[in-house]
């Protein structure tokens, strides 16, 4: 069953297009990879699902209901939950109100509780982000002070507190070393086992095919290919576009 | 018994903390207003009128010019905040100015001469007014919709992606804002019992954003010293008397230069805890 | 009647133009709002007025004037602007702010707040052409923003400064690696943006016959609202917007009231950041040119 379908989705700026009539599923609870070479418009498929952009032309539906031209905090209301390239936290606040804010749900009210009042669920989970991703220690630390690696987990525990159906991660592994990155695959598995749909860039293969069920490649905008990992690498078309020149 | 002298510069630092208090909120979804007194100004006429020519009790008759400026601040909010940083700054400042000509032109409060007639509240009814909003506000700052507040003006692009309703939270925040800066307003028409157009001019919001700058745009405890430090400084450098508002526009650069989230932020709170 | 207005809508016209060129060089380079213009323009206004009342030629009150709001203009860069230049742009306006007060401080301790006034027999002739009166100082006025703008064109076409200040305004960066030394020529755009704005205040005292502390405030500042209506992206937008809103401003006094010509002005900036924010003369989504 599919959670999140893109029929023909089409997204023109003046005269460039930066993707080109996509269609494609992602099943439910399955990691899915995008790859490709840089401007293939990885990062434009992220932010037409997310709403940062608007499809010029397509369809994108989360579970059979159209996103496109809800605003941005819609649509991650209804369970789309996504981290970034370069990564973007919230400079005056620590690690944990980083986890607090994130929480939706309880209304104005809940909302207005007093941190320190507030009801024990968002604590709750809060705390439980904090244990899952070895972020006690820093939990009263500026979050945007802290080493890379950790800030690369804030940014993605901050993703996982609003209890997202669907997480897209934007190259999760760049800029860490090969230990972070084995516990980050481990942490990844362990949340698509729970049910979590998740959909990455990456240009690291090796952590794409330890991970990813299935592959979608893209290049200026086009899908070229898709199916398992090793099924891709043999696909000549896509040797041309993205492994010849990347390996 | 508090001699008159103090109790004036106690009422103004209630005042001005208030109206710092508006520029505070704006500041915590990351936008600059240089032009707050214009709800101040229209929270000062329409309580005065209020109160003078209707007889509604004065409480009330602030109360009701804190309404009808919060829903003068959602109305101009409404456009103004697809503006931001110094555009949202310009338009702020063209939209205080034209406030002022707007109750210069209008005759039925007097115009340029400035309307008188009100009671003089006490100056309890000023703290009585000013304490209750600073604990809203302390509290309103331990919530999660602060800490929303605050992602918006940090990173709005990541806070509307985690869920954040960016467009909701600054036309709340500049509608509230623009209800404080009317009680400030009605306080000052009820305490200084004259008001004229000129009193809301370009200065006052400038002084408002200054209190704010001077005493820190993290916690509202900052606003609070910033208006003490605004109001009872000049008295205590009378052998500077002329040229205290140069060294307060001196302070400000200074401020800006080596502290520039203000005197008070939290860290020196948490330092300052036992 | 419609004619006498327009000539004197031209001669504010051309005094805005000056300050907010003052205000756009700086704003279309390095994207700061300097506040202290407006007050560096009721600065320059104060020197002028000085010297012509010490019995110096206007010619040599205007050049003091310029002076020194270019000084001080530089000051206001090294202090207010270059340690903030990596902050966000709110930072740099607070600080141009804090600027503001202490010059406008400083004249009313100076100069008193009572308006300084011009000697009553200078340039007092009038010509009449036609039903039009036009004084000898609104001739001199409209003739210095002829000049100075006419001047800083082949500055900004044909000079290193120029290019070194288009190249900035493009991207800074880059500019550097093309060898532009980028400290000097932004002290440069505040100097220059400070005489203009200095200029424009002799203007305003020889328009109006005198200067008052608070004539930043009052007719400075209004600037803003010329260059936004130009296009805060191109500087030579303020050539249209400021004769415009001159006229506007003198038409809507002459027809509704004084009280309305603030609203007029003000209104129509309000408007352009809302309806077209890239001003008359800006281009969409483009970068700052200048």
């Amino acid at each position: 069953m599919s959670l999140l379908s893109l029929r023909g989705v089409t997204c023109r700026f003046g005269g460039i297009t930066a993707l080109n009539r996509l269609t494609l599923d992602l099943p439910a609870g399955a990691i899915t990879g995008v790859i490709g070479p840089n401007g293939a418009g990885k990062t434009t498929l992220f932010n037409c699902i997310t709403g940062a952009y608007r499809p010029t032309e397509g369809e994108i539906a989360l579970r059979g209901e159209s996103l496109v031209g809800l605003p941005p905090h819609r649509i991650a209301r209804r369970g789309i939950a996504r981290t970034f390239q370069n990564i973007r936290l919230f400079h005056s606040m620590t690690v944990w109100e980083h986890l607090m804010v994130a929480q939706q749900g309880g209304g104005l009210r809940a909302s207005l509780a007093p941190l320190g009042l507030s009801g024990p669920l968002p604590r709750r989970r809060a705390m439980a982000a904090l244990e899952r991703f070895g972020l006690e220690p820093y939990r009263d630390r500026l979050a945007a002070t802290l080493p890379y690696g950790v800030m690369r987990r804030v940014e993605l525990a901050r993703a996982l507190t609003a209890e997202p159906a669907l997480l897209l991660l934007d190259e999760p592994v760049a800029g860490m070393n090969s230990q972070e990155a084995a516990d980050l695959a481990a942490l990844l598995h362990g949340l698509s086992g729970s049910g979590l749909t998740i959909l990455l860039i990456e240009h690291d293969m090796s952590f794409v095919e330890q991970l990813c069920a299935q592959v979608h490649v893209l290049d200026f905008g086009t899908l070229i290919a898709s199916g398992t990992p090793a099924e891709v690498r043999r696909i000549p078309a896509v040797i041309d576009a993205y492994l010849g020149v990347e390996a | 018994m508090i001699s008159s002298y103090a109790s004036g510069l106690l009422a103004d630092t209630g005042i001005a903390f208030i109206a710092a208090l508006s520029v505070h909120l704006v500041l915590a979804v990351g936008q600059l207003s240089l032009g707050n007194a214009a709800f101040m100004a229209c929270g000062a006429y329409v309580a005065s009128v209020l109160t003078v020519e209707h007889g509604v009790p004065v409480h009330a008759a602030i109360a009701a010019g804190a309404v009808v400026s919060g829903l003068l601040g959602v109305l101009v909010g409404f456009p103004a905040l697809r503006l931001r940083g110094i555009y949202l700054a310009m338009a702020t400042l063209g939209f205080g100015e034209m406030t002022r000509s707007f109750f210069l032109t209008l005759d039925a409060t007097g115009g340029a001469a400035g309307y008188s007639g009100m009671q003089r509240l006490s100056l309890g009814a000023i703290w009585a007014w000013a304490l209750p909003l600073l604990v809203l506000v302390l509290l309103a700052e331990r919530s999660r919709l602060w800490l929303a507040m605050n992602a918006v003006r940090d990173d709005e692009t990541a806070a509307r992606l985690v869920g954040l309703d960016a467009v909701a939270l600054k036309l709340g925040a500049f509608g509230v804002a623009a209800a404080l800066a009317g009680v400030a307003g009605g306080l000052f028409a009820h305490w200084h019992i004259f008001i004229e157009p000129s009193a809301f001019a370009l200065e006052r919001s400038t002084e408002m954003v200054l209190a704010v700058v001077l005493g820190g745009s993290t916690v509202a405890l900052g606003p609070l010293f910033g208006a003490a430090a605004l109001v009872l400084a000049p008295e205590a450098l009378r052998f500077i008397a002329d040229w205290r508002l140069a060294a307060f526009g001196g302070l400000l650069i200074a401020i800006l230069l080596v502290r520039p989230q203000g005197i008070i932020d939290r860290r020196l709170i948490q330092a300052l805890k036992p | 009647m419609l004619l006498q207005q327009l000539v004197n809508g031209l001669t504010l016209g051309a005094v805005y133009t000056l300050v907010a060129l003052g205000f756009s060089l700086v704003m279309g380079v390095l994207g700061v709002l300097n506040l202290a213009v407006a007050e560096l323009f009721m600065l320059g206004g104060y020197v002028g007025l000085s010297l012509i009342l010490a019995d110096y030629p206007v010619a040599v009150a205007i050049a003091g004037a310029a002076l020194v709001t270019a000084v001080l203009g530089v000051v206001v860069e090294k202090v207010a602007y270059q340690p903030l230049r990596n902050a966000p742009p709110i930072a740099p306006l607070l600080s141009t702010l804090g600027f503001s007060v202490i010059f406008q401080t400083a004249a009313t301790n100076i100069w008193g707040s009572d308006p300084l006034l011009m000697p009553p027999d200078l340039l007092d002739a009038r010509y009449r052409v036609g039903s039009v009166s036009v004084g000898q100082a609104q001739l001199l006025v409209m003739a210095t923003a002829v000049v100075l703008v006419a001047a800083l064109a082949l500055l900004m076409r044909h000079t290193r400064f120029g290019y070194g200040l288009r190249a900035i305004a493009e991207n800074r960066d880059v500019a550097r690696l093309l060898g532009v030394p980028a400290p000097l020529v932004t002290s440069g755009a505040f100097a220059l943006s400070g005489a203009l704005a200095g200029v424009a205040g002799v203007q305003i005292g020889l328009h109006y016959s005198a200067i008052t502390p608070y004539v930043g405030v009052e007719v400075g500042l209004k600037a803003i609202a010329v260059m936004v209506v130009g296009g805060t992206t191109n500087i030579w937008g303020v050539l249209l917007a400021g004769p415009l809103l001159g006229v506007l401003e003198v038409m809507t006094v002459a027809l509704g009231g004084a009280a309305f010509r603030d609203m007029t002005v003000y209104g129509l900036m309000i408007l352009t950041l809302l309806v077209r924010p890239q001003g008359l003369l800006g281009r969409a989504g483009g970068a700052q040119r200048v």
